[in-house]
């Protein structure tokens, strides 16, 4: 028998829950493609041509919003990648060898495409040389899309998900099937992973290096998302102890639940906003019977990943129209896309810092038919005067004032077009770049309402990319700085007279909510299934208290003071009513 | 059948524009073409094969036509031959 530190592997907990359950080995990049014969014909076709037209939307979604900045070489490229999918003579001879060889279409696709690459690597010319890698890049979009419904079809329910990354297609993938939990090798706490195990209430424990060399296909896996651990193939004392840890939390879950009609009000009478971020369809249900008083945060961009060109004005509109009703008397806060230049612009053009690159507003504004779309689509849902309207990636005031003009030319068109919507929508803007923090009191001048998202507000504020683990442990939601801005933005935009509220994980943090409180912020927005443990702890806090606690941190010179403090002050207020779990 | 040697004149080339250009003319016709160029042989309706082809400045292109369509298929082909795809 293995002793117990043999078969645990240590990461950070991303996501909390525990759970037992069979590994499913989710290894995408490593699958090879396999000359094996098939039994289906039809079905081989069938999945040729769904592979085809795939690729061609996925390039044409490429190409309408990345034209402008591709040049003219590359869009020319572009077409020619999207007119090979339609190429007669290749595709008939790849669909006719499938059928007199019988072998499956990845192969064949590879095996054709192969020819024409090959003839053109054997030429002197360099150019010849650039340009099959343009062919190979087609070719592996082809196989990629062939190979994905294969994925489908592979993964069954209720197991867990063990990967080297978890990309946003991917997700999308996991959350149709019952998954169990996540394992990675990479990442960290506000890598993707552990954002959608989050709001899908499933553990997540990431950054665990080996995961996929020590965990094998259908070993049985005890995930703990809070301690951060995992044990392949427990032995009989490990299956026991964590059996009883699930029992324990279901009873606690149990008692959760009985808060969901409870104010978020502390000992002493102050009432926090407890609202819920959105990010998948499927979680709406989640989010009316949390409790949760709105949804502070729709990150459209994930709803309609799932999507292979960008959603039209009318499937936008049926899209938000049904959350506004769902939660209606509650408002809805809608965010435009949030889609960095990774999504949308070819593999070969990479940016060299995505994060500091063609993102957010940036993208919108220099597509504004796509702006102005999403826009009109919002606004058109918005005619129960229960949505509001927020901005992602906002750096200066231009690009508020340019917004504002699309956005006051969609309202005239609707005037126009005699349709009805909400004259007044309430119009904010993420504060996530240190520029939107300092120029705080310019911007409450010039819209309704703000939303602090940490993510990004800690990356860009310490420089720590926030999905490298090799400098994770200075990614630090205590570090002074990051303490004092968020003062700094609580408190002027308060002073303003606008609405301050807060989206990113850090508003999830047990240790963090209450400096959070007494910094002054009454209205956060966290993971549906985070939203019972927030309110439970806010509920047991006094404000008068936490004033005091926050002033204390604010004169702290290091991170690990106002971390200790926290930690300190959360034990002694906490321990007792949240018992165990951390 | 219409059998026609020609040049590129334009300084690109048959670059990845022209090309995608030559095919989108051809299947607007009926009949075959054909491109030939030392020992290679290309349908002309095919991106990926025209693709194939590495034909800078000053190569010798042989085009051929088959089909009821071909004398205004050659016309408007070549024509763009000539014009050096409109890079001149």
């Amino acid at each position: 028998m293995k002793s117990a530190s043999e078969n645990k592997l240590k990461g950070i907990g991303a996501a909390p829950g525990i759970s037992i359950s069979k590994a499913f080995l989710y290894k995408k990049e490593k699958e090879e493609i396999i000359n094996e014969p098939i039994t289906d014909l039809n079905e081989a076709i069938q999945n040729l041509d769904a592979a085809l037209e795939k690729s061609k939307k996925e390039l044409r979604k490429i190409f309408s919003l990345a034209v402008d900045k591709l040049g003219e070489k590359r869009a020319a490229i572009f077409e020619a990648q999207i007119m090979i999918l339609d190429d007669p003579i290749l595709i008939s001879t790849v669909r006719n060898r499938i059928k007199s060889e019988m072998r499956a279409p990845e192969y064949i696709v590879h095996d054709e495409i192969s020819k024409y690459t090959d003839m053109m690597n054997m030429s002197h010319e360099p150019f010849m040389r650039e340009r099959s890698h343009d062919i190979e890049d087609i070719k592996n979009r082809i196989i990629r899309n062939l190979k994905k419904k294969k994925w489908k079809s592979k993964i069954t329910s209720d197991v867990v998900v063990v990967t080297t990354t978890v990309s946003p297609s991917d997700t999308v993938l996991f959350s149709r099937v019952n998954v169990k939990g996540y394992v990675t090798d990479f990442g960290g706490l506000t890598s993707h992973a552990a954002i959608v195990a989050r709001s899908l209430n499933i553990p997540a424990v990431v950054g665990l290096h080996e995961a996929t060399n020590r965990i094998k296909e259908d070993d049985l896996v005890i995930i703990d998302g809070y301690k951060g651990e995992v044990i392949i193939n427990p032995d009989e004392k490990q299956l026991k102890e964590y059996q009883k840890k699930i029992s324990r939390l279901q009873k606690q879950g149990e008692e959760l639940d009985k808060l969901r009609d409870l104010p978020a009000e502390t000992t002493d009478g102050k009432l926090i906003h407890l609202l819920a971020n959105l990010e998948l369809t499927d979680e709406m249900e989640m989010v009316t019977h949390s409790g949760a008083k709105g949804i502070g945060l729709v990150r459209t961009e994930q709803l309609f990943e799932e999507y292979e060109a960008f959603p039209d004005e009318e499937e936008q509109y049926q899209m938000y129209k049904s959350i506004a009703e769902r939660i209606y008397p509650e408002i809805v806060t809608i965010r435009t896309f949030d889609i960095g230049g990774d999504k949308v612009l070819p593999v070969d053009f990479k940016e060299p810092n995505p994060f500091l690159g063609w993102r957010g507003i940036r993208l919108l504004l220099d597509n504004p038919q796509l702006f102005k779309t999403q826009v009109r689509a919002v606004l058109r849902a918005s005619s129960h005067k229960n949505i509001k309207l927020m901005l992602p990636m906002i750096a200066s005031l231009i690009e508020v004032k340019r917004s504002k003009e699309l956005i006051n030319e969609c309202k005239d068109e609707l005037k126009k077009e005699g349709i009805n919507f909400d004259k007044h929508m309430g119009l904010g803007i993420m504060i996530e770049i240190p520029s939107a923090a300092v120029l705080i009191r310019d911007f409450a001048e010039e819209v309704d309402f703000v939303s602090i998202g940490t993510n990004d507000l800690i990356q860009y504020l310490l420089a720590v990319d926030r999905g490298n683990e090799i400098v994770s442990s200075i990614y630090q939601e205590f570090h002074p700085a990051v303490v004092r801005t968020l003062h700094y933005i609580i408190s002027e935009g308060m002073n303003c007279g606008k609405s301050v509220s807060m989206c990113g994980e850090m508003a999830a943090d047990p240790f963090a909510v209450p400096l959070l409180i007494g910094l002054g912020l009454d209205t956060i927005s966290v993971s549906a299934s985070a939203i019972p443990l927030i309110k439970k702890i806010i509920r047991n806090l006094s404000y008068k208290e936490l004033k005091a606690v926050a002033d204390e941190c604010l004169a702290f010179k290091s991170e690990k003071e106002i971390n200790d403090r926290m930690h300190r002050f959360f034990n002694e207020n906490e321990k007792d009513q949240i018992k165990n779990l951390y | 059948m219409i059998e026609i040697k020609t040049k590129i004149i334009n300084n690109a080339g048959l670059h990845t524009r022209p090309a995608a250009n030559i095919v989108k003319l051809a299947s607007k016709y009926k009949c075959e073409f054909y491109l030939q160029k030392d020992s290679l042989h290309i349908n002309g309706k095919s991106i990926i094969g025209v693709m194939t082809l590495a034909a800078e400045k000053g190569s010798e292109i042989t085009l051929i036509f088959d089909g009821a369509d071909e004398e205004l298929a050659s016309k408007e082909i070549l024509d763009y031959f000539n014009r050096g795809f409109d890079e001149l």
